[in-house]
């Protein structure tokens, strides 16, 4: 698969949130206000490409030759926390400008299953070191499209009149489906 | 004091019966529940996970320093998800393999780390193995009754029995991506509808 494919089917036709399915706790949470969507995008990608290295760093150089695969969900883990954990730390004493935008999302990514997930599908696939790299800024920028796109429906739809067991994240639900039906036009392509 | 147990169990079946009245697990509530045999295995997983890790946490919870308390609950979910891995791929491997990669994603769902913060870091052990168990049987319920709902609309059977003969056409929407959004959205609001007084 080409670099050009790849990019297309992770962004789109795999979207990680509304094809795949990871990440939806902070897809619902932070999708009310486009502000906190923008915030949350930009942390994520910027973890994930990050995080999708390094676990792959560490799977193939450290889980593989000393026979430990069957760790890898722990290693992951722990790589991706203290991962977190630096970058915060990183930013805010070298890049504040940065930290202030992305500050109080970072804690909330250690958590966020797209990242996990991401890096599980990349040692699954058997991915290189430039498709994992790819595929890692791919699906998060998948991930961004998505929930800023999301984000704009849903703020149009705190203006609309919402039957009362409907309201909040029942109809939000019913709304990342039509999303999820728009992305799945691209089907096919790759 | 038994009473309190009970009620400890069975607040998980309803009163706060996950993901519809915590909204929390998603991911595997929308990936996995393509049939009802995928949802109630995903379901049993995490209820393993639960209990097991709320028991440790639960004995553990006067060693652990606060400070450092959620990388140590991180750490004690993921050794019993490695378990749940393991066992899987022994046992029931077929599951293993369509459950795929939410296997090890039980690692990060909200429940069990929120079950771990919320309930066992605080009480003690009979009391966190009712909470672990009333929540992951509620879990397992919901998956297994949206797994249940989108397999007999969306294909027309149920557990590989034809329901409406041979004439009816499978509404496939319903075990595609966008229909696991819709349906549970729909299954919100009929909760919404039900527990309001």
């Amino acid at each position: 698969m080409g670099y050009f494919e790849l990019i297309v089917s992770c962004i789109f036709v795999n979207n990680i949130l509304l094809a795949q399915f990871l990440g939806n706790c902070p897809f619902l949470g932070t999708s009310k206000k486009m502000e906190t969507a923008v915030g949350m995008a930009m942390a994520v990608v910027f973890v994930l490409v990050l995080a999708g290295v390094i676990t792959w760093v560490t799977y193939t150089f450290l889980l593989v030759p000393f026979d430990l695969v069957y760790l890898r969900t722990l290693a992951f883990i722990l790589v991706i926390a203290s991962l977190v954990q630096f970058v915060e730390m990183f930013l805010k004493k070298s890049i504040p400008a940065l930290y202030a935008g992305l500050g109080i999302f970072l804690p909330l990514i250690t958590t966020n299953c797209a990242v996990l997930g991401v890096c599980i599908i990349n040692v699954d696939k058997e991915f290189t070191f430039m498709q994992t790299l790819v595929s890692s800024f791919a699906y998060a920028v998948g991930f961004g499209l998505a929930l800023i796109l999301f984000a704009g429906v849903r703020e149009r739809i705190l203006l609309a009149r919402v039957p009362r067991p409907l309201q909040d994240t029942s109809i939000g639900l019913v709304a990342a489906g039509l999303l999820s039906l728009t992305f799945f036009a691209f089907r096919g392509m790759v | 004091m038994a009473k309190t147990l009970v009620q400890e169990f069975t607040k998980g079946l309803w009163a706060e019966i996950p993901p519809f009245r915590l909204v929390l697990g998603l991911c595997p509530t929308l990936g996995v529940t393509t049939s009802m045999k995928n949802g109630l295995g995903m379901g049993l997983a995490t209820t393993f996970v639960l209990v097991f890790s709320n028991i440790l946490v639960s004995l553990m919870r006067n060693l652990i320093p606060s400070k450092v308390r959620i990388a140590c609950f991180i750490i004690i979910i993921a050794t019993f998800v490695i378990v749940v891995e393991l066992l899987m791929q022994a046992y029931a491997y077929a599951l293993f393999q369509t459950l795929g990669v939410f296997i090890p994603l039980i690692v990060v769902n909200c429940i069990v780390l929120g079950r771990a913060e919320a309930f066992a870091s605080k009480n003690g052990l009979l009391a966190s193995t009712a909470d672990g168990l009333g929540i992951g049987i509620g879990f397992s319920l919901s998956l297994a009754a949206l797994g249940a709902v989108r397999e007999i609309i969306g294909t027309g059977m149920f557990f590989g029995y034809s329901l409406f003969g041979p004439n009816y056409k499978p509404f496939t929407f319903m075990i595609q991506a966008p229909g696991a959004f819709v349906a549970l959205g729909l299954m919100l609001c009929l909760m919404n509808l039900v527990g309001k007084k």
